[in-house]
C-alpha cells in the first residue's frame, strides 16, 4: 500500500471549520472534515447582523484597524489577549476582500461599493452585512470553496457524525479522533496528524437560548475529560434582543438597533396600552437616556442588565419580563434592509415589526470561554508569528480550537459582528499553524502507530454506549435536561451571586447523582437520538458545573460577568485568565489564574459614556 | 373576530418508520396544549414521554433539526399534507387548518426515509457539487477586492442565495421522484446564482454542458409548485427561465461553433 499522505482532521463544518479546512487544503494537505449536521446547516447560519472591518469610508472618518482593535478590547473588558485581538482586526479588512472575491452577496451603495452599517460597541460605521442573514451567506460561500476542494478529491466530508473523543499517542499528542454516524450508529477511530475541534457554543447547557439545538459543547467536554484545559468558562454572552419562546429564543439582530431601532419601555407601571397608543412623551428610551454615546449601541452586556433591571423594577410590558424593541418609524428602504429579522419576527409571533414595536427579552447567546489555547506573540506584541504551529493549540499537542469554542478573541464580551470575523480569522490565520505542525512537530505519522491505540478508544465509546443503553435507572434525560437548564438560567447568567451559584452548584451535583440512574426510551442501533442526546447531556452537566464554578470564584463584576455581591471590576486580583483542568478518573476540577498580559494597550475604566441618574 | 376556542389537548398522528427498509405505520401522540407552539416543541415533549394516546411505551420521534429559526433547512417535513419547516409551523395556525382534527406528520415521499421524519437529502448536496456551485477564486491569499456590483444585480444574488437547501421545492414537484434524474429547482436556482457573478461565470458553460444532460432544465414541466412552497421567497420561476434561456443560447453557440 503506497504510504498516504499526512493528513489533517477538522471537527465542525461551521464558519471556523471550513474557513480552517479551506486553509489547510489550500497547502496541499488532505483534510477529513467531520459534521454532525450536513456543513451547510451549522450554527453560523444564524447569525444575522455582519461582520466588522476597517473600510474605506470609515478609514476616512478617523477609524482604524487599531481602533478596530481597542474596541474589542474595551468591549471585552481587557480580558482578551492581545496580540491576537491585533492580528484579527488588522486581518478583517482582507476577510471581507477575500469573502467578497467567493461572491458573497453584501450589500452595496449605488456606486457598487459594499454597503456598511452602525453595530454595538463602535461610534463608527463599520460592520458589513448581506441583508440580515449575513452568517448564512458567508458559511455558504466557505461551504462553496470546500466543495471545490472536495471536488479536487483533497477534503472528505463526514457529515452526521458525531465527535466522541481524541486520540492520543504514547507522548499525549493528539493523532485522531473516534466518531460515530448518527444514522448506522458504527463508532470509528480515524487518524490524523493534527486535529481541530471548531465545534461552536454550549448554548443548549441554559436549555434555552439562541443557539441550535447541536450548540451543547459535548465535544469541548469530551476534550475537556482527555486533559484538554478550559479558560474563562464563567463569561457567557446574554444577547439583549431576542424573542421568547417555548422550544428556542429567537434572536433579535443587533442590526436592528444598528439601522436605528430603538429600545424603551413605557414610563407607567403596568402600563396595558398598545405601543402605538403610548405617546412620545410617555415612553422611556432608558438606552438612550443613560448612554447618550452610544445610546442603543452600547455592549450587549450592558445593554441586557439594563433591560433586565428595567423588568425587574416593573417597567416591562404590561408589568412582564419584555421591553419593546421598536423599528416602526424608520423608513421603509432601512426597513427593507432588515426584512429577514422582520419575516421571522413575523413568522413565530403573527406581528409584523414594520408596524408594531417588538416585544423582547434577553437569552443566552455566546460562549466567550471554551478551550484554553496559546499562540507564540510577535517580539513586539503586534499579532502572532504566521504560521507558528502552536497558534491557537490546546494545551494538548496537535489539538486546535478554532471559532467559538476557542476562549481567545473576546475576553468578557464579545462585540457584535466580531464572531463571524474570528471565526473565520482563526481558520484563515491558523489553518497555516496545522499544517506547519504535520510538517514539523508531528513527529510519528498517525499512519504508522499500532492500531491497538485507536481499537482501544473505539471500545471505550462501545462500552460507554452499551452502559447507558443498558441503565435501568428511573431518571428522564429529558427532564434532567430541563432542570439543568432552569437552574443555570436563573442563577448563572444576567445577575450572579454567591449564595445562587452555590444553589445552582448543588442543583448540578443532585442532576449528575440523577444521570448516573437513568433509563434511555430507545435502546435500539439505528439513528438513534434519544442515546446521542442523553450521552451529551452527562458533558453538559460537566460544563454547567465549570461554568458555576468559575462564575463562584471570580469575585468581581466584569463584561458578561456581573456579581450583585462583588459590583466593581478587580484589577489587580482578576485581570487573569481562568484556567480549568478536570481530572476524569477522580471527577475533580481544578481552577488556576494565569494573568494577562497587557502589553499594547492598558486597561481603562470601561464606562461608555454612562450618565448617572441624578 | 372572536379568536376559536383553544383545544386542551393537541393531537399528533406522525407516521414512523424504523430503519431504511422498514414498513411505516401510524402513532398518535397527545399533547396539551399551549399558546405558542410550534411542531419542534411538541416533538421536543413527546421525546420526554413518548406515550401513545393509547398508553404504549413508543420511543421518541426521530427526526433532522438545527437552527429552529427557518435559516438551517433541517428540519422539513409534510405538515397535514403540505411540505414545509417544523420549527416555523406553529400550532395555532396548524389547528386552524385541522379544526378540530389531528395534526399528521409525515417524513418528505421524494427523498429515502433513514427513520421516522429523517430523510436523507444527499442528492441536493450531490447535485451542487456536479453543477460546480462555487466562484472559482485564485486561493485565499489578499488579492483585493471582488468585483463591483450594481444594488439591483446584488439583490437577484441575494435572494438566490437564501435557499437553504431544504427541499421543499423538490417534494412539491411533479417532476422529481424517488427514483429519476431530475435535478430540481434549487439547483437550477443556484446554476443562476453562479452564472450572475462575475468570477462565478468562468465556469459557466460547464454548468450549462450539464444542464443539457438527461433530467436537466428540458424536464422541467414548468408546473411551478416549487415557487409556491419555498419558504423563504426564492425566486425559482424566474431562476428557471433564466437557465432555460441561458441554457438555449448556449446549445445555439455550440452548435455554430463545435466548441463546449
Amino acid at each position: 500500500m503506497a504510504a498516504e499522505k499526512p493528513r489533517a482532521l477538522v471537527v465542525g463544518g461551521g464558519l471556523a471549520g471550513l474557513a480552517a479546512t479551506i486553509r489547510i487544503a489550500e497547502t496541499g494537505t488532505p483534510v477529513d472534515l467531520f459534521s454532525m449536521v450536513p456543513v451547510k446547516r451549522s450554527h453560523s447560519v444564524c447569525a444575522q447582523g455582519g461582520i466588522n472591518a476597517c473600510n474605506k469610508v470609515a478609514r476616512q472618518q478617523g477609524y482604524s484597524e487599531w481602533m478596530h482593535f481597542d474596541e474589542t478590547l474595551y468591549g471585552g473588558d481587557f480580558l482578551n489577549h492581545q496580540p491576537p485581538v491585533y492580528d484579527m482586526a488588522h486581518w478583517a479588512p482582507r476577510i471581507i476582500d477575500l469573502l467578497d472575491r467567493m461572491g458573497v452577496p453584501f450589500n452595496r451603495t449605488h456606486e457598487g461599493e459594499r454597503d456598511l452599517r452602525m453595530f454595538g460597541g463602535s461610534l463608527f460605521k463599520r460592520t458589513h452585512f448581506a441583508g440580515a442573514t449575513t452568517g448564512q451567506q458567508l458559511l455558504y460561500a466557505l461551504d462553496e470553496q470546500v466543495r471545490r476542494w472536495e471536488a479536487e478529491g483533497l477534503v472528505r466530508k463526514f457529515e452526521f457524525w458525531e465527535f466522541l473523543a481524541p486520540v492520543l499517542d504514547d507522548g499525549g499528542m493528539c493523532k485522531g479522533i473516534i466518531a460515530q454516524d448518527m444514522r448506522t450508529m458504527e463508532i470509528r477511530a480515524f487518524r490524523g496528524d493534527a486535529t481541530v475541534l471548531a465545534t461552536g457554543g454550549n448554548g443548549l447547557v441554559y436549555g434555552k437560548s439562541t443557539n441550535s439545538v447541536i450548540c451543547n459543547g459535548a465535544a469541548a467536554i469530551r476534550a475537556y475529560a482527555q486533559g484538554a484545559w478550559l479558560g474563562n468558562p464563567e463569561f457567557i454572552q446574554v444577547h439583549p434582543t431576542a424573542i421568547p419562546g417555548e422550544d428556542k429564543c429567537r434572536l433579535m439582530s443587533e442590526s436592528a438597533r444598528g439601522e436605528g431601532g430603538r429600545v424603551w419601555v413605557p414610563r407607567k407601571k403596568g402600563d396595558s396600552r398598545a405601543p402605538g397608543d403610548i405617546p412620545e412623551g410617555e415612553r422611556s428610551y432608558f438606552l438612550e437616556e443613560k448612554y447618550p454615546a452610544y445610546g442603543n449601541l452600547v455592549p450587549r452586556d450592558i445593554a441586557t442588565r439594563e433591560i433586565f433591571w428595567k423588568c425587574l423594577e416593573g417597567y416591562g410590558v404590561a408589568g412582564g419580563r419584555m421591553v419593546y424593541l421598536d423599528c416602526t418609524h424608520l423608513p421603509d428602504a432601512t426597513k427593507n434592509k432588515l426584512a429577514g429579522i422582520f419575516e421571522i419576527y413575523e413568522k413565530f409571533t403573527g406581528d409584523d415589526p414594520r408596524k408594531v414595536a417588538m416585544k423582547i427579552f434577553p437569552a443566552v447567546h455566546y460562549t466567550m470561554g471554551g478551550l484554553y489555547t496559546v499562540y507564540t506573540p510577535r517580539s513586539d506584541y503586534k499579532g502572532m508569528e504566521p504560521g507558528a504551529p502552536n497558534n491557537m493549540m490546546t494545551n494538548i499537542p496537535g489539538l486546535y480550537a478554532f471559532g467559538e469554542v476557542n476562549y481567545q478573541y473576546h475576553g468578557g464580551t464579545r462585540l457584535g459582528a466580531n464572531a463571524l470575523l474570528s471565526c473565520i480569522f482563526d481558520g484563515l490565520f491558523c489553518g497555516l499553524s496545522v499544517a506547519n505542525h504535520i510538517r514539523d512537530k508531528a513527529g510519528k505519522r498517525a499512519q504508522e502507530l499500532s492500531a491497538g491505540l485507536y481499537e482501544q478508544g473505539v471500545r471505550r465509546q462501545e462500552d460507554a454506549v452499551r452502559q447507558l443503553i443498558d441503565a435501568k435507572g428511573e431518571n428522564n434525560p429529558y427532564t434532567i435536561a430541563r432542570e439543568m437548564g432552569e437552574v443555570m438560567t436563573d442563577r448563572v447568567t444576567v445577575v450572579r451571586d454567591e449564595e445562587g451559584l452555590k444553589l445552582a452548584l448543588n442543583t448540578i451535583g443532585s442532576l449528575r447523582q440523577r444521570y448516573q440512574s437513568m433509563r434511555i426510551s430507545d435502546t435500539g442501533t439505528w439513528t438513534n437520538q434519544n442515546l446521542a442526546f442523553a450521552r451529551a447531556l452527562g458533558d453538559m452537566l460537566i460544563y454547567a458545573e465549570a461554568i458555576v464554578i468559575g462564575a463562584t470564584e471570580r469575585r468581581e463584576s466584569r463584561g458578561s460577568h456581573f456579581r450583585s455581591d462583588h459590583l466593581e471590576r478587580n484589577d489587580d486580583k482578576y485581570l487573569k485568565t481562568t484556567i480549568m483542568k478536570y481530572d476524569a478518573a477522580n471527577d475533580r476540577h481544578t481552577l488556576e489564574y494565569e494573568d494577562v498580559p497587557t502589553p499594547l494597550v492598558k486597561p481603562r475604566p470601561r464606562t461608555y459614556g454612562k450618565v448617572e441618574a441624578a | 373576530m372572536i379568536a376559536p376556542k383553544k383545544p386542551e389537548i393537541i393531537t399528533f398522528r406522525i407516521k414512523r418508520q424504523d430503519a431504511r427498509d422498514a414498513q411505516p405505520y401510524w402513532e398518535v401522540f397527545e399533547v396539551p396544549y399551549k399558546p405558542n407552539l410550534n411542531v419542534i416543541s411538541c416533538l421536543q415533549l413527546i421525546a420526554e414521554n413518548p406515550v401513545t394516546r393509547e398508553g404504549r411505551q413508543s420511543r421518541p420521534v426521530v427526526w433532522d433539526c438545527s437552527c429552529l429559526e427557518e435559516v438551517c433547512g433541517a428540519c422539513t417535513m409534510v405538515i397535514n399534507g403540505r411540505v414545509r419547516q417544523s420549527c416555523s409551523a406553529l400550532v395555532d395556525q396548524l389547528l386552524e387548518e385541522v379544526g378540530e382534527g389531528e395534526i399528521t406528520l409525515e417524513p418528505m415521499t421524494k427523498f429515502p426515509v433513514v427513520r421516522d421524519l429523517w430523510v436523507d437529502r444527499q442528492r441536493m448536496f450531490d447535485n451542487l457539487l456536479r453543477f460546480k456551485g462555487w466562484v472559482p477564486i485564485d486561493g485565499t491569499h489578499d488579492l483585493g477586492e471582488g468585483p463591483k456590483e450594481s444594488p439591483e444585480e446584488q439583490e437577484l444574488r441575494y435572494e438566490l442565495s437564501r435557499c437553504m437547501t431544504c427541499g421543499c421545492c423538490l417534494e412539491a414537484c411533479p417532476q422529481f421522484t424517488l427514483d429519476n434524474d431530475f435535478i430540481g429547482a434549487n439547483t437550477f436556482g443556484q446554476v443562476v446564482y453562479f452564472n450572475a457573478h462575475k468570477t462565478g461565470r468562468v465556469l459557466m458553460n460547464e454548468r450549462l454542458d450539464a444542464l443539457m444532460e438527461p433530467g436537466g432544465i428540458a424536464d422541467c414541466g414548468n408546473a411551478q409548485n416549487c415557487v409556491k412552497v419555498c419558504p423563504k421567497d426564492v425566486p425559482l420561476t424566474i431562476a428557471i427561465a433564466k437557465a432555460g434561456r441561458q441554457t438555449t443560447v448556449h446549445s445555439i453557440k455550440r452548435f455554430f461553433t463545435g466548441k463546449r
